[in-house]
């Protein structure tokens, strides 16, 4: 059974990744106003993360704060899913893994802001709003490229498939936390579903289900995303603006 | 853009946008970080048919020199804030 700390400090390490790969959009999205809008979906999830991992500090009760986790884990000692720290790639790609991480997200925030943990349950309920406008901004471009051109229709599919084994991980069921993400598998289909239908698009088959990264086994990626996310505050600790 | 209900809606800006559902959100990602508003309208530009400066003349010039126009003959209340 993982612990209240270990669940809430894999929300916390999906949340930062996310941002943290999201931020690195900034400045080459395709147009300035994804550039803005991407941005600010990376916020929210940098807001999110730190809330969850001040909150798992706590929970350890080991004196770290939100900076001590974020800065001074390596790879082996996060628990992030692996979708969230799979590279960019194209703009289709980008777009598939926020598609799955916000479809995912929605039900769970939605879930937390009612479960009988209080700190859990604000966090849940601030949240789920947010994830509601990137499951949104994600679902307009995933319809808008899967029914767009051949082309963007090619490149929306490959990413789909691409990213779709990394989506099982998120579903794994964990019985004894304050939300079971299994029970969160209904309605991330029901959402999946409507979307990739009105894209055109085809749900891959399962299969191959990586996973790993609640126990801290992670893609190569992740390793070079910390040392980039991590080099300043490790040659200057406590460095602040 | 509204400001908060009860303002009438004023231009902000304009943006890039494939579709008048994507401007609506790139409007909102660009124009209400800092909780600018509560209502966006978005319009296509070719559907803007604006005035001409060349006309500037013919346009407004022409009520420059009629002051009976104007509501400047009774005293504002205090307190109106928007009038």
């Amino acid at each position: 059974m993982t612990s209240l700390f270990d669940y809430t400090l894999g929300l916390g390490d999906d949340a930062l990744v996310a941002a943290q790969r999201l931020g690195e959009w900034t400045s080459h999205a395709p147009e300035m106003e994804e550039d803005i809008a991407l941005a600010n979906i990376a916020l929210d999830q940098l807001g999110a993360a730190r809330l969850l991992l001040t909150y798992a500090g706590e929970l350890e009760g080991a004196g770290r704060d939100e900076d001590a986790l974020a800065y001074l884990r390596d790879d082996r000692e996060f628990r992030n899913c692996l979708l969230v720290e799979l590279p960019n790639g194209d703009f289709a790609v980008t777009m598939a893994k926020l598609f799955f991480l916000a479809a995912y997200q929605l039900p769970l925030y939605t879930a937390l802001a009612g479960c009988g943990d209080e700190r859990l349950a604000a966090i849940g309920a601030k949240a789920r709003k947010e994830s509601a406008y990137h499951l949104d901004h994600a679902s307009l471009w995933v319809k808008r490229l899967g029914d767009g051109t051949e082309e963007s229709h090619r490149r929306m599919q490959a990413a789909v498939e691409q990213v779709w084994p990394y989506t099982h991980e998120l579903f794994a069921a964990a019985p004894a936390a304050p939300v079971d993400p299994a029970t969160l598998r209904a309605d991330f289909d029901t959402c999946v579903d409507a979307v990739l239908a009105e894209a055109t698009l085809t749900r891959p088959a399962d299969g191959w289900t990586p996973g790993g990264g609640r126990d801290g086994v992670h893609t190569e990626h992740l390793s070079y995303l910390l040392a980039e996310m991590q080099v300043l505050h490790r040659a200057h600790p406590g460095a602040r603006w | 853009m509204r400001a908060r209900r009860g303002l009438s809606h004023t231009h902000v800006g304009s943006l890039h946008a494939p579709d008048a559902e994507l401007a609506l959100r790139n409007a909102r990602d660009l124009y209400t970080r800092r909780q600018e508003g509560v209502s966006i309208w978005v319009v296509p530009a070719s559907a803007i048919t604006a005035s001409s400066p060349d006309e500037k003349d013919a346009f407004f010039d022409p009520a420059a020199d009629k002051v009976y126009r104007h509501p400047t003959f009774y005293p504002v209340p205090d307190g109106v804030a928007h009038l």
